[in-house]
């Protein structure tokens, strides 16, 4: 069950998006994102929509893949249109009792989901390509400029690649422990909501000796090979542009150029 | 009275790319009060088949009966299940989170429903049963030493009274006094119980002492199902798939090929001793 949790992970093959530097990706997905909430109309969606596809094309990565993510958001997906569809005020065109659907409700909903969902797709789109380290290092290169004003760029994104690193040993290790209790009677699945947050302390406990274990043993590790901060440290694969990152960047400005164009000054 | 498996399959990942086989077409029976051997290297399957038999893992195809019963029909009751087949896993950090031995130990039992005099009467059976030192049993699990610590896991399984007794690599991480304790231990329990033992190991020096028959598992097949002299005679095809015959079973075969008059079928110390001795004797 824990297995279905797609956001996060990396999806291992061989693409273009995958070959490209991680600073345009990081870049690239951000701008995906601050141009969703730009647009104002369908026409900017469906582009944003085109772009989308075009690049899971690109990647290789199934699109099954992707979406099988996209459960864990489903109920906040589900509230905000919800909400959406009936509270906001306008033109009603069906009521019943204290509620009424707009028309103006309508088309917020549908832009709400559509950008949940784009945003969702997109970003993940970004950790299903990129290597845990690759993001962490693009990160770090990206944000270096902050160390000027004492941003400590390097401890972030270390903590940030350690806690990316562990993610999937915790989760294979909770799935252990979950088994190891199971086969002593311990029941996860039924009872109350009391019972149930009670019948967590046998998985707990475990996992967080087990974590506070592996930190200090990471720690020793770090320590004995001479770990001290980021100072004059080198990479031994350091993050060189080529020219398809060239073309990434210019198609990036691209889409954001059209997005604007024809979602916001075009048609309003 | 018994574990049937009947042609069970099972793919990891199941539909998604990186879907692989883990198990293919096992077929076993084990009988009641066996001890058994599961030998196999890192990835052959084992773990995969064991937690087949007490239900954690539903399998892709194929059938799993216990007493004769499909354990994986809708509606069988699972917590009986796992009480009868009781399965130790290889690292007692895993279950282990009590303030206390004896508390962890009634875990089991309270799960099962039984009132807590009977819970803490089993515990405390099950602790001297391992011979768990009385003096450790108010002390937080954490503190103990890896061979005390796997003395605990297997008392908190043994307090659900199983009729099978799964172990996991039950000797990983132990010094050789450690690992020889623990084997002691688990041949005792099955003298006095006349429990049916599974001892899985990936190493045949571990379990050729004691068991009466071995499974080998290689890539998720069963590559030899007999008893230990009859898989160790195959000791070319053990070491294709990457394991060895016990040393003892070496050293017999090399006599033998000095000239000496042996039988290179022995498969404990003892026996071995007995059969130098007689060939010397004769000499």
């Amino acid at each position: 069950m824990l297995r279905d949790i797609t956001l996060g992970q990396y999806y291992r093959t061989e693409s273009v998006i995958h070959r490209l530097d991680p600073r345009v990706k990081i870049v690239g997905t951000f701008s995906f994102i601050i141009s969703l909430f730009l647009v104002k109309n369908f026409i900017g969606y469906a582009i944003a929509g085109l772009f989308l596809v075009i690049c899971i094309k690109l990647s290789n990565v199934p699109p099954k893949f992707i979406f099988r993510g996209m459960k864990a958001i489903f109920f906040l997906l589900l509230i905000t249109m919800v909400f959406n569809l009936f509270l906001t005020p306008g033109e009603a065109i069906f009521s019943f009792w204290k509620f009424q659907i707009t028309k103006e409700g309508i088309k917020l909903a549908a832009m709400m989901g559509i950008r949940l969902v784009f945003l969702i797709t997109g970003s993940s789109l970004m950790t299903l390509t990129t290597t845990p380290n690759n993001l962490t290092d693009g990160l770090e290169n990206l944000l270096n400029p902050l160390k000027k004003i004492r941003v400590p760029v390097h401890e972030i994104s270390m903590m940030m690649s350690i806690a990316l690193r562990f993610i999937p040993i915790l989760m294979e290790e909770t799935d252990k422990i979950m088994k190891a209790q199971m086969a002593r009677g311990a029941d996860f699945e039924s009872g109350s909501l009391i019972q149930r947050a009670k019948s967590l302390i046998p998985l707990l406990v475990p996992l967080f000796i087990s974590a506070f274990r592996r930190a200090n043993d990471l720690a020793m590790a770090m320590e004995a090979r001479c770990y001290r901060g980021g100072e004059g440290r080198t990479k031994m694969k350091p993050l060189i542009y080529k020219k398809r990152d060239a073309i990434g960047y210019l198609v990036i400005v691209l889409f954001v150029a059209l997005v604007i164009v024809f979602g916001r000054i075009l048609f309003r | 009275m018994s574990i049937i498996i009947n042609h069970l399959n099972y793919i990891y990942d199941e539909d998604t790319a990186m879907a692989h086989p883990a198990l293919i077409d096992v077929n076993l029976k084990i009988p009641d009060g066996q001890f058994i051997g599961l030998i196999g290297h890192t990835g052959s399957g084992k773990s995969t088949l064991i937690q087949h038999m007490n239900g954690l893992i539903k399998p892709s195809s194929g059938n799993v009966f216990f007493d004769n019963e499909d354990i994986n029909e809708q509606g069988y009751d699972k917590k009986k299940l796992r009480s009868n087949v009781g399965l130790v896993f290889q690292y007692p950090e895993h279950q282990l989170f009590e303030t206390d031995c004896f508390k962890d130990v009634c875990f089991g039992p309270k799960n099962l429903g039984l009132p807590q005099k009977e819970v803490e009467l089993r515990a405390f059976e099950a602790l001297e049963q391992v011979g768990f030192d009385a003096t450790y049993f108010y002390q937080s699990p954490f503190d103990l030493s890896g061979g005390q610590k796997r003395r605990v896991a297997i008392a908190g399984v043994l307090a659900m009274k199983p009729r099978v007794l799964i172990l996991d690599e039950p000797t990983a991480g132990l010094d050789p006094k450690g690992r020889e304790d623990i084997l002691n231990l688990i041949s005792d329990l099955h003298k006095k119980m006349n429990i049916t033992i599974i001892l899985v190991s990936h190493s045949m020096e571990d379990v050729a002492d004691y068991v009466e028959r071995i499974i080998v598992m290689n890539k998720g097949r069963v590559a030899f199902d007999a008893e230990p002299r009859d898989v160790f005679s195959h000791v070319k095809e053990l070491e294709e798939i990457g394991l060895a015959a016990p040393q003892v079973t070496y050293c017999m075969q090399e006599l033998r090929e000095a000239g000496f008059d042996v039988d290179t079928g022995v498969t404990t110390l003892e026996e071995a001793k007995k059969e130098i001795l007689k060939a010397f004797g004769k000499c």
